[in-house]
């Protein structure tokens, strides 16, 4: 837990007078690998330099790996005092989307369980 | 030039809306008659409607909140009268366009603009005061979150006299809500007010998530915090997690509706089955969002009023933090009819029945704590009372409801209707009625009069069961909810005795409203001028009534749980304390002119007259902006000038 002298402040909540400023360096380099990722997004999906087939999942692999940029070089993720905080946070919102997704999937994949199979339906 | 607006939105032929909006206009208008005539304005606008205090926010809230649910009664009574009325040959009062907007109008109220409001409301208030801190994290967000709710609470209560309300029921699900079946304003009214009270409600999830998690008194780790202040937290991590989704699919909808998309037709590859599955994987949190605070209102008047701490503490964290997550783990539940199979149907029929075993240990906790207590027998036990067998009842038949072979049997029907009115009467309402007479000393500095509380107490619960045991019954006989008119005439009896329960609910409310009245005739007699008139057990108690705005003229020092009845068994701290300035958050009119154009906004957006939409955008943008740089958001009050108003309070009592 939190040592008393961490949660102490006595200013005006939501003022904080030494931000964790990041360095320049840290933003630049953040911003040199994001606009990287959002390069390579379009060179995958625009030349034929991947395999046809695996664009999509070059396409994936650098969307998660623009989050982790983002994440890491932005919300300063992993370099904050208070760590568990954004930790516990993420890995909150993690569960959330992932319950929501694959939940919503599984059950609209099975909204026909009960339908019997007729001409319209094998049509699609 | 007006978009669809003219004339013929409003509806001179139809005498109900006509006159009770009539009605409503000219309270409204004597209201600010009277505040004109004396001159109160300026006192409004300093202290009430530019302020970013917290306390005067959540006051603002449950204001708000209690005002709704006079209005989300009168549907509720119009209902019950309809159905009472309409049986057999009879055709009662209600045309069905009237009565379908009835019945949708009051679900939206009563969850967006009373359940939602009265529970931030209680948060606002409560939660700095119990961490022991000034303010929330953003104090003037946290206004801009008020205003925004109370834009949507003025534009549905709009449609009462501009146009027309959703005749969709409240889940407004497509296809009935899309263009094709429903071309007037009615489902735009409901999606914008809920848009823009959604962005507040949003809002104060984020602030409070902050709050918690990063601003406490010294000393108060995470175990150290009051239970209420727990369950706020997981409230609004669930607000955080779920709000958005309700954002998006309304989103969709709204595109569907206005650009002619396809996200929720019939045709074109849309599945309306998608809007109902977003909306309830939303609104099954949405319910624990609802419930968790009153969850944690009871846990703080029951440890109170036993003069003894909570049983078992840590299992009532992690009860809560388990119905947190197993809430986003239950959303089918809601649609087990509409074609899943048996393996999804168990499997969520399952997580739901597997939600009340946290919630089963919170009520051994309470009646752990209750037992070999000293129980002192004031309103806000009562409700925690009443709540508690109100409560494990509304459970049990949820359990029931989430085994799937019985929910294709009891679905739609008023079966169901009883069950959700069973846990949130039973359990929200009864929580916000408690912690409103546990924290109005705090917030008011007077008591509020017990007799008049009980006799409240009493018709609620006596109305409660009253009018909704016998929806059970009907429920088993086949009766289906939303039935403007009922053909079986057998159903007649116990219709009536819903409706005298809904008469016992209308003298609960009475009761309500004369036991304020008698409490502000009689507040010298009633003044608490210890600041802790239930010998209370946290640091909200520990702060003057009412607190001054600052809160605390000294940082409290935390050491255990329920510091503040710690604090009083080791002895107090010295009177006089050597005080520092103190900055404090200026008020700002950010929030009412941003609300005040989202309004504008909104309303354009519902008659599509795009030319004030585009200025209304365009005004609240630069209000936020304005807001965004200014320069000095803070004052500071000096440390005499705190030195001053404690030795007032602690020499002469508190000055009022």
């Amino acid at each position: 837990m939190n040592g008393p002298d961490r949660i102490f402040d006595d200013r005006t909540p939501g003022v904080e007078e030494n931000e964790p400023s990041a360095s320049f360096l840290s933003y630049t380099a953040g911003l040199a690998l994001a606009i990287l990722a959002t390069i390579a997004s379009f060179v995958v999906s625009q030349t034929n330099l991947l395999w046809a087939p695996g664009v999509p999942v070059g396409l994936v692999v650098l969307a998660f790996a623009q989050i982790g940029v983002h994440l890491v070089f932005f919300l300063h993720l992993g370099s904050g005092p208070d760590n568990t905080n954004n930790i516990i946070a993420l890995s909150f919102g993690l569960l959330i989307v992932f319950l929501v997704i694959t939940g919503s999937a599984w059950i609209i994949a099975n909204l026909n369980a009960n339908v019997m199979p007729t001409a319209v339906q094998s049509s699609h | 030039m007006l978009g669809r607006l003219s004339w013929a939105a409003i509806p001179f032929n139809e005498p109900f809306p006509i006159i009770s909006g009539a009605i409503v206009l000219i309270v409204i208008l004597a209201v600010l008659g009277i505040i004109t005539v004396k001159g109160w304005w300026p006192y409004l606008w300093r202290e009430w409607i530019t302020s970013v205090d917290h306390k005067r926010i959540g006051i603002m809230y449950l204001t708000l909140g209690l005002v709704m649910l006079m209005r989300g009664y009168a549907d509720a009574i119009m209902m019950r009268t309809q159905q009472a009325m309409a049986i057999g040959n009879a055709q009662g009062y209600l045309p069905p366009g009237h009565y379908d907007q009835i019945f949708s109008a009051h679900g939206t109220i009563m969850i967006f603009f009373v359940a939602m409001p009265l529970v931030i409301g209680l948060m606002n208030f409560v939660v700095p005061l119990q961490l022991g801190v000034r303010d929330v994290a953003f104090p003037v967000l946290n206004s801009v979150s008020f205003w925004l709710t109370a834009s949507g609470a003025l534009l549905v209560n709009t449609s009462l006299v501009i146009g027309n309300f959703a005749r969709t029921g409240w889940m407004a699900y497509p296809p009935l809500s899309e263009l094709p079946f429903s071309p007037d304003v009615g489902v735009d009214y409901y999606l914008w007010s809920l848009q823009i009270s959604g962005i507040g409600t949003l809002l104060t999830g984020v602030n409070f998530v902050t709050t918690i998690l990063k601003l406490r008194a010294p000393g108060m780790t995470y175990f150290r915090m009051p239970v209420f202040c727990w369950t706020a937290l997981a409230t609004n991590m669930l607000v955080v997690a779920a709000f958005p989704i309700l954002t998006a699919t309304f989103a969709m909808l709204l595109l569907d509706r206005y650009l002619g998309m396809h996200f929720f037709t019939n045709d074109r590859g849309g599945n309306q089955m998608m809007y109902v599955n977003l909306f309830w994987a939303w609104g099954h949190p949405e319910v624990y969002i609802l419930i968790l605070p009153a969850f944690g209102v009871f846990s703080e008047v029951v440890a109170t009023f036993s003069g003894r701490g909570l049983f078992s503490y840590r299992s009532m964290v992690l009860a809560t933090l388990g119905i947190c997550v197993l809430s986003f783990m239950v959303w089918l539940h809601h649609f087990f009819t509409m074609g899943a199979g048996a393996n999804v149907n168990a499997f969520f029929g399952i997580m739901s029945a597997i939600i009340a075993v946290p919630t089963g240990v919170k009520i051994f906790n309470w009646l752990f704590t209750l037992f070999r207590g000293r129980i002192v027998f004031r309103t806000p036990i009562l409700f925690s009372v009443g709540f508690m067998v109100t409560f494990v009842i509304g459970g049990m038949t949820g359990v029931l409801l989430a085994v799937p072979p019985v929910d294709f049997v009891l679905h739609n029907s008023v079966f169901l209707v009883a069950h959700f009115h069973n846990v949130i009467i039973g359990g929200v309402l009864f929580g916000v009625l408690a912690g409103y007479n546990y924290w109005f000393p705090k917030a008011f500095g007077f008591t509020l009069d017990d007799r008049f509380g009980k006799a409240s107490f009493w018709c609620w619960i006596i109305g409660f069961y009253l009018a909704f045991m016998p929806l059970y019954v009907l429920g088993m006989m086949g009766m289906t909810r939303r039935l403007e008119h009922i053909a079986d005439p057998g159903w007649r009896p116990l219709l009536m005795i819903a409706e005298i329960g809904a008469v016992f609910i209308f003298l609960a409310i009475l009761c309500q409203i004369a036991q304020l009245y008698v409490s502000i005739r009689t507040r010298e007699v009633r003044r608490d001028r210890t600041g802790d008139p239930w010998n209370g057990r946290t640091l909200e108690w520990s702060t003057p009534s009412p607190p001054p705005a600052y809160n605390f003229a000294v940082m409290p020092r935390v050491e255990t749980i329920d510091a503040f009845a710690e604090m009083k068994r080791r002895g107090m701290p010295p009177l006089e304390q050597a005080y520092e300035a103190i900055e404090m958050p200026r008020n700002s009119a950010t929030g009412f002119i941003t609300a005040f154009f989202a309004v504008i906004t909104g309303f354009a957006l519902i008659w599509h007259i795009w030319w004030i939409v585009i200025l209304g955008l365009l005004a609240a943008t630069a209000t936020l902006m304005v807001f965004g740089w200014s320069e000095t958001r803070e004052h500071e009050i000096p440390a005499g000038e705190i030195a001053r108003m404690e030795r007032a309070r602690l020499g002469l009592g508190w000055p009022g």
